[in-house]
C-alpha cells in the first residue's frame, strides 16, 4: 500500500499542452475516481501515473518515492485496462502468473500466487481457459487477478468497465468495491460514467480540458459542486441550470428566469439581490405543487422505481424526478416548485459557486 | 411457397454446379504444368521429345527417380538447398521481426524516413546488384560458401514490412500490459508479439523459404564448385553440349517440388489464418 502524490503535473504533445499543471493527493488506502468527459486528460494522467506516459513537468510520488523516470514494473504499480489486455495465447494462469515469471520467482510461488488471486475472485474452474473462450466479465476478472497476483502497492483501473453490458457492469461494481475493502490497497479509477464514481469513489476527482475542477466526496460533490460544470456532470439526470436574476418579491428571495418564472431561494440568497446568476437545482428537490410555476409536460419517463417528467418552462426544460407514479400526460399543464434550502447558485460569468450566508 | 422454393433451391444448386466447374477448371490449368512435369518425368527421354505428344506415357518408367538422383549427386544437391533456404529462412524471420518491430513500435528520430528509404529498396530490380553483391562477396572470400550464398539475400525489405503492418495491428494495450507486468522490449516481443503473429511469420517464412529453395541465379554465380551445387543449378547438370535428359530434368524438379509442397501443407492453417485476420475474418 502506498501514497500517491501528484505535484503540478502538465503533459504535452509537442506544442499541444493536454494537462496543465494537475495536483492531488490519494491517501494511503483510498479508492479515488477520476471522472470527466472524453478528452478531460483523465486517462493520460492515469498512464503517467503508471509510467505509459512521461511527464512533461512536475513530479508524481507513489509510497513517498519520485517516480517520474521510473519504468512501469519499478512503480510497483498494477493497471486494468479498458480491452482487459489479456494476452490472447496464454491461458488464464499464465496471463495471471506471468508478471511473476518475469520476476524470477519459483515456480511454486507462481502457483501459489495465482490461486491464491483466483480464489477471491472464484476463478478457480477457468484458469486453464484461454481468453477467447471467456465471457466479458470473466475476461474483466481476470484482468484483476492479473493485478492483484502481483501485489502492488497501487491498483490503476482505466476504464475497466466500459465494454460490460449495463447489468454486468453494476455486478462488477460491487466486485471491485469488495477487492478494495478487502485488500485495502491504494485504488485510482478512471471513468466516464458519473454513477460509477458516485458508487465506489472515497474522493471523486471530476476533470474537464486537462484541469481538475473539483476535488471531494461523491455526496459533496453532489451536494455541493465548485461549479455549473460540476453540477451539470455529477448526477443522472443532470441538475437543472436556470438562468435569471435575484429579486425580492413579496419579501421573499425569489430567481426571475429570462421567461419570467420566479424560483423560490433561500433567504441566504439574500446577498445576491439584483445579480444574474445560474441556478442549479437537482431534480429530485423540485416538486409538484398547485399554484407554483406552470409548465408543460413535453416527455414522461417511468423507470419502475421513480418517474422522469420533463417540464417546459418557458425556454427552460426542466427535469423533474418523481418518487410517485405520474398520472399527467404529455402535453398537460404541471405545476413545479423547487425547494429553496436545496438550490445551488452560480456565478454566469465564471461558472464558479456563489455561497450562500445566511441572513 | 413451396413450389417457389424448390425453384430457389434448384436454381441455387445449378449456380453451385457452374461456380464450382469454373474454378475446377481454373484449377485444372493451374495443375496442368505440374502434371506434364511429372508425366514427362516417367517417360524416356526419347519419348519426351516424340511428336506427337502424348500425354500419358506408352511405359511408365518409375525408376527415372532413382536414376535421377544417382546420376548426379542430388543428396548434396538437397542438402545444400536445405542449409541455405532454412538458414536464410531463418535470419530473415529474426531480423524481419527485429526490424519489423522497431519500425511498428518504437519511436526514434528518422523512423519513418528511413522506413521509407528501406522500402525504396523494393524498386531496385534485384538484377541490378547481381555484380556489385558478388564483387563483395569476392572481396570477402566467400565465393563457393554458403555463407556467400546466404547473407546477401536473407536481409530483405519485405519481410521487415510484411511484419510491422502485421505488428500494427496488435493492440498497443497488449504491450503497456506487458510493460507494467515487467517485460523489457525484447521479452514484449519474443513472448508476447511473435507468438501473435505467427500467421504472418509462418507467411514469411513459407515464401522465403520456397524463393531461396527455387533460386537459381545467385546460387549459380556464388557456387563455383558442383559439389556446392543447390538444386535448381543441380538440375543443369542433366544438361550438356551433346544432349539433355529431360526425362531426368523433370523427375529432378519432382523431387525438388517436395519439401515446399509438405511445408505449403504443414503451414496452410498458419496462411490461411494470416489472409483470414488481414481481411478482417478473425481467423484463429
Amino acid at each position: 500500500m502506498a501514497s500517491v502524490t501528484i505535484r503540478n503535473a502538465v503533459k504535452s504533445y509537442g506544442t499541444m499542452e493536454v494537462l496543465h499543471g494537475v495536483s492531488l493527493a490519494a491517501q494511503d488506502g483510498e479508492f479515488v475516481v477520476l471522472v470527466g468527459p472524453s478528452g478531460c486528460g483523465k486517462s493520460t494522467l492515469l498512464r503517467m501515473i503508471a509510467g505509459l506516459e512521461s511527464i512533461t513537468d512536475g513530479d508524481i510520488d507513489i509510497g513517498g518515492r519520485v517516480v517520474n523516470e521510473l519504468e512501469p514494473k519499478e512503480r510497483d504499480i498494477a493497471m486494468v485496462f479498458q480491452s482487459y489486455a489479456l494476452y490472447p495465447h496464454m491461458s488464464v494462469r499464465d496471463n495471471m502468473g506471468f508478471s511473476l515469471k518475469l520476476a524470477r520467482r519459483s515456480r511454486k510461488e507462481i502457483e501459489e500466487a495465482v490461486n491464491r488471486a483466483a480464489g477471491i475472485l472464484a476463478l478457480e474452474p477457468l484458469l486453464d481457459r484461454y481468453p477467447r473462450q471467456l465471457s466479458g466479465g470473466q475476461r474483466q476478472r481476470v484482468a484483476m487477478g492479473r493485478a492483484i497476483v502481483r501485489n502492488p502497492a497501487v491498483f490503476l483501473f482505466d476504464e475497466p468497465l466500459s465494454n460490460l453490458d449495463a447489468k454486468l457492469r453494476v455486478q462488477m461494481r460491487s466486485e471491485i468495491k469488495a477487492l478494495h475493502q478487502r485488500l485495502g490497497s491504494t485504488m485510482i479509477y478512471v471513468t466516464h460514467d458519473q454513477m460509477e464514481a458516485m458508487t465506489m469513489a472515497d474522493r471523486i476527482v471530476v476533470m474537464r480540458a486537462g484541469k481538475i475542477e473539483q476535488v471531494g466526496t461523491p455526496l459533496e460533490i453532489y451536494d455541493n459542486p465548485a461549479n455549473s460544470f460540476v453540477a451539470g456532470f455529477i448526477g443522472s439526470p443532470s441538475m437543472n441550470l436556470i438562468e435569471g436574476t435575484v429579486m425580492e418579491k413579496d419579501g421573499t428571495v425569489v430567481l426571475r428566469d429570462d421567461g419570467g418564472a420566479d424560483w423560490s431561494l433561500a433567504e441566504a440568497a439574500r446577498a445576491h439581490l439584483g445579480r444574474s446568476v445560474t441556478m442549479g437545482i437537482r431534480p429530485e428537490q423540485i416538486v409538484t405543487r398547485d399554484g407554483a410555476i406552470r409548465g408543460t409536460v413535453v416527455n414522461v419517463e417511468p423507470t419502475g422505481a421513480e418517474t422522469h417528467v420533463q417540464v417546459q418552462v418557458g425556454a427552460n426544460s426542466i427535469v423533474v424526478v418523481l418518487r410517485d407514479r405520474f398520472a399527467g400526460a404529455v402535453g398537460s399543464s404541471i405545476g413545479i416548485a423547487s425547494l429553496p434550502e436545496r438550490v445551488n447558485l452560480f456565478c454566469r460569468e465564471t461558472g464558479a459557486r456563489l455561497a450562500l450566508s445566511p441572513g | 411457397m413451396t413450389t417457389r422454393s424448390k425453384a430457389a433451391a434448384r436454381r441455387a444448386l445449378v449456380l453451385d454446379i457452374l461456380n464450382h466447374g469454373a474454378l475446377a477448371l481454373v484449377a485444372l490449368l493451374f495443375l496442368f504444368p505440374f502434371f506434364w512435369m511429372v508425366s514427362n518425368a516417367v517417360r524416356s527421354n526419347a519419348e519426351v521429345l516424340a511428336i506427337p505428344v502424348r500425354l500419358l506415357p506408352s511405359v511408365f518408367e518409375w525408376d527415372n527417380f532413382a536414376k535421377a538422383w544417382t546420376e548426379q549427386p542430388f543428396g548434396r544437391f538437397f542438402f545444400n538447398s536445405f542449409v541455405i533456404a532454412t538458414s536464410v529462412t531463418a535470419i530473415t524471420v529474426v531480423v524481419s521481426c527485429l526490424s519489423g518491430y522497431a519500425f511498428a513500435r518504437l519511436r526514434f528520430p528518422g523512423r519513418d524516413l528511413l522506413l521509407m528509404g528501406y522500402l525504396g529498396t523494393l524498386m531496385v530490380p534485384g538484377i541490378m546488384l547481381i555484380i556489385p553483391l558478388y564483387l563483395i562477396i569476392n572481396s570477402l572470400g566467400m565465393v563457393n560458401t554458403f555463407q556467400g550464398v546466404i547473407l546477401p539475400v536473407a536481409f530483405g525489405t519485405f519481410g521487415s514490412f510484411l511484419l510491422r503492418q502485421f505488428f500494427l495491428s496488435i493492440p498497443n494495450e497488449l504491450e503497456e500490459a506487458a510493460r507494467v507486468d515487467g517485460a523489457s522490449r525484447l521479452r514484449i516481443l519474443v513472448s508476447i508479439i511473435v507468438p501473435l503473429s505467427m500467421p504472418a511469420i509462418g507467411l514469411l517464412s513459407l515464401f522465403t523459404f520456397i524463393a531461396q529453395w527455387n533460386n537459381f541465379l545467385w546460387p549459380l554465380i556464388v557456387m563455383t564448385g558442383a559439389e556446392n551445387a543447390t538444386l535448381p543449378v543441380g538440375l543443369t547438370l542433366f544438361q550438356t553440349q551433346q544432349s539433355t535428359a529431360w526425362n531426368y530434368i523433370m523427375a529432378g524438379a519432382t523431387l525438388s517440388m517436395l519439401p515446399g509442397i509438405i511445408l505449403a501443407i504443414l503451414l496452410q492453417k498458419l496462411i490461411y489464418n494470416s489472409i483470414a485476420l488481414n481481411a478482417g475474418l478473425g481467423g484463429r
